[in-house]
């Protein structure tokens, strides 16, 4: 266990320089493209006077050449200052942490979702291989998988809420509604169906697939053989030595997407209008609130980073033959 | 008294694209408990197939048993249920296989996986599955089983996971146990030392011990009987040191002339030819292309087997006539 802690220390460490890689690279890419903070206040504000723009620039630092901004943001950050967010008027931090346990729901309950009916339904069809289960299984993969996320978000929204009226159409809370814990609960739970299943299913789409076939591989391995010779039921051969074997590949291709689902979480937040950092960076994007869309992609890279760690860890967990360095 | 094992007519073929793979044609012989018989063949002679179809585990698709009986007492094992079978697999009949590097499952510790074994068929508490399991481990010979039960497969040399196989394989005290090609992937001097251990083990459990190998050279110290397997078929069943002593048929007399002995200068004689397709076989016997003493009559009929003596068998035209010649009985 002590090995393992040095080896996550040790794994913290290297990502520090990386995370601030990550940092310099956006930074300088979001001051190549045209327009910034002042560009947008002019335009709502009505400011055409060159003279007044320049005096706003020079406040907020932004006529300094880019390396000097750069050097005075890590400078920043190293003190935790995330820096101001002049349309919220709160600092970036409070924003963003405002925002983020809204997201880290979502992301967790659609991860959750994800590899739950994904992996149940790849064990299944490698089990019913060939047969109707597994056709059907496939078709229905494809579809989820084909669909843009947006669209499945939307024809939800159609169904069951416009439709059947089962569920809220979008954001977080009930306006107005039950305040207790537990009606609070309820609540967010109702609201929160749709976009995990929205974003969710894709990658129980490929989840599925993925498992079909690692179930498929291990099971023509020789240690399968061995365990039915020790006279093991099929279903003790299958949830027990295939899958454990199984959930390898699916565990690195989950690790591998954990960045590109929090990507993905940002359109599902801005079809529901959820109320996490997804939508803030969009807003944030649109209106060249820099300070704030550098903050949200600092701390999505700091998620993926411990978040792989963590995948990282349970890899070791299931194969003994992996060690943490 | 009656044989431990019966097997009769076995016949398991393998449908595959390319056609009927006649896997295992016809194969009959007893195993009596307390003995080990040596199953010898080339490679892709249909051994494992065999072992394969008394464990109930050939691979379907592509495999199926197509005919025969494999009696275990009174009980003719190809007809049981799958659920039957798994009451008798791993605990009347136990079996070790030819890779020991992959037959084990990488994510459990060996510890376990013999407890495994062992809760499947006993009403036992997994504390004393536990110590059954040490018990095993140390019967194997592996230095400091307490320590061991604990380690991955990895961890584990070669011998040390075929020893492991062996423990998992005696857990429930089988009848009878099934080796196919214990050794082939292990160095020489743990070959031996592996094969020893069988040979110790046989007699301490009074199993029927079912030994499969290409190798005869590892058939003259542990094994009682020989059978030896060509194309699928029995073609010859002899005592050991008669096999060794006055080999009857050609293609045994072939296996011993290309095996290395000790003291033996000249150079070793292969079999010329290959082993025929499984596939499309000759209507004659299938040894014939590869035979020096083949005879027209080899290459259009099937030889039947003929009970030479008390306890030899062979399949061949020509042995039959040079025995005959002997004046021999030879009973068709
Ligand atoms: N899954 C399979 N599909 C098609 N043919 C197969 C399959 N498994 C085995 N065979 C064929 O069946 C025949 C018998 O194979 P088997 O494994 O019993 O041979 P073996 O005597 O055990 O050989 P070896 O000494 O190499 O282990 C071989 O000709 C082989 O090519
Ligand atoms: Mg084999």
């Amino acid at each position: 266990m002590n090995r393992t802690f040095l080896a996550v220390r040790r794994r913290l460490l290297q990502a520090v320089p990386v995370v601030f890689g990550i940092v310099a690279i956006i930074f300088l890419l979001l001051n190549l493209s045209p327009g910034d903070l002042v560009d947008v206040m002019a335009a709502e504000e009505q400011i055409s006077d060159p003279q007044v723009l320049e005096q706003i620039r020079a406040e907020y630092g932004l006529d300094k050449p880019i390396y000097v901004q750069l050097a005075n943001y890590v400078w920043n950050i190293v003190h935790l200052d995330l820096g101001y967010s002049f349309r919220h008027s709160q600092p970036v931090w409070d924003v963003i942490v405002e925002r983020l346990p809204a997201t880290l729901i979502l992301m967790s309950v659609s991860m959750a979702l994800a590899l739950f009916i994904g992996g149940l339904a790849g064990v299944v069809a490698s089990i019913k291989v060939n047969t109707l289960y597994d056709n059907l299984i496939s078709v229905v993969a494809i579809i989820f998988f084909a669909a843009p996320s947006f669209w499945i978000g939307l024809m939800m929204m159609v169904l069951f809420s416009v439709k059947l009226g089962l569920l809220p159409v979008s954001g977080m809370y009930t306006i107005g509604g039950d305040y207790s814990l537990a009606g609070e609960i309820w609540d967010v739970t109702r609201h929160l169906v749709m976009p995990s299943f929205a974003l969710g299913l894709f990658y129980a789409a490929i989840y599925a697939r993925v498992m079909r076939a690692s179930m498929l591989e291990v099971s023509g391995l020789d240690f399968i053989r061995t365990a039915r010779a020790k006279g093991l039921g099929e279903k003790r051969v299958a949830f027990k030595h295939i899958l454990r074997n199984a959930l390898l590949p699916v565990v690195t291709l989950f690790g591998l997407q954990l960045g590109t689902m929090l990507a993905g979480s940002v359109v599902i937040e801005s079809v529901f209008s959820w109320p996490g950092i997804g939508t803030l960076v969009f807003e944030a994007v649109l209106t060249r609130n820099f300070p704030l869309v550098m903050g949200v992609l600092l701390f999505g890279s700091i998620l993926v980073v411990i978040a792989n760690l963590a995948v990282d860890l349970v890899y070791m967990r299931l194969d003994p033959r992996i060690e943490l360095r | 008294m009656s044989p431990l094992l019966q097997v009769c007519d076995l016949t398991t073929h393998l449908f595959t694209v390319e056609g009927v793979v006649k896997a295992v044609e016809g194969l009959s012989f007893d195993l009596d408990a307390d003995e080990t018989l040596a199953l010898v063949g080339e490679s892709g002679c249909g051994k494992s197939m065999t072992a394969l179809s008394l464990m109930g585990l050939v691979p379907d698709p592509p495999g199926r048993i197509v005919g025969g009986q494999v009696l275990l007492g009174d009980r003719d094992l190809l007809q049981l249920s799958e659920h039957e079978m798994q009451k008798i697999r791993g605990n009347e009949i136990a079996m070790v296989f030819q890779e020991p590097m992959t037959s084990l499952n990488p994510v459990f510790t060996v510890g376990d996986q013999i407890v495994e074994s062992v809760l499947t068929h006993r009403q036992v508490s997994r504390r004393q599955a536990r110590e059954r399991a040490v018990e095993l481990l140390d019967l194997v010979r592996i230095p400091d089983p307490r320590g061991r039960f604990d380690d991955y497969p990895h961890r584990l040399s070669g011998g040390m996971r075929q020893r492991v196989m062996i423990a998992m394989a005696l857990a429930c005290d089988p009848d009878v146990l099934i080796a196919d090609e214990p050794t082939t992937a292990l160095d020489v001097t743990i070959q031996a030392q592996v094969l020893d251990l069988l040979g110790e083990l046989q007699g301490e459990f009074g199993m029927g011990v079912i030994l499969i190998t290409h190798d005869l050279g590892v058939v003259a110290g542990i094994a009682d009987r020989v059978v030896v397997m060509y194309a699928g078929r029995k073609v010859e069943e002899a005592p050991v040191d008669d096999i060794f002593a006055s080999p009857l048929h050609p293609y045994t007399q072939g296996l011993l002339g290309s095996m290395p002995r000790p003291g033996l200068e000249e150079r070793l004689r292969e079999i010329p030819g290959v082993i025929p397709s499984l596939i499309d076989m000759t209507p004659g016997c299938s040894f014939a292309p590869r035979c020096a003493k083949a005879m027209a009559r080899c290459r259009e009929e099937q030889p039947d087997h003929a009970t030479i003596g008390d306890a030899r068998v062979v399949a061949c035209f020509a042995a039959e006539e040079e025995v005959a010649g002997r004046g021999l009985a030879v009973d068709t």
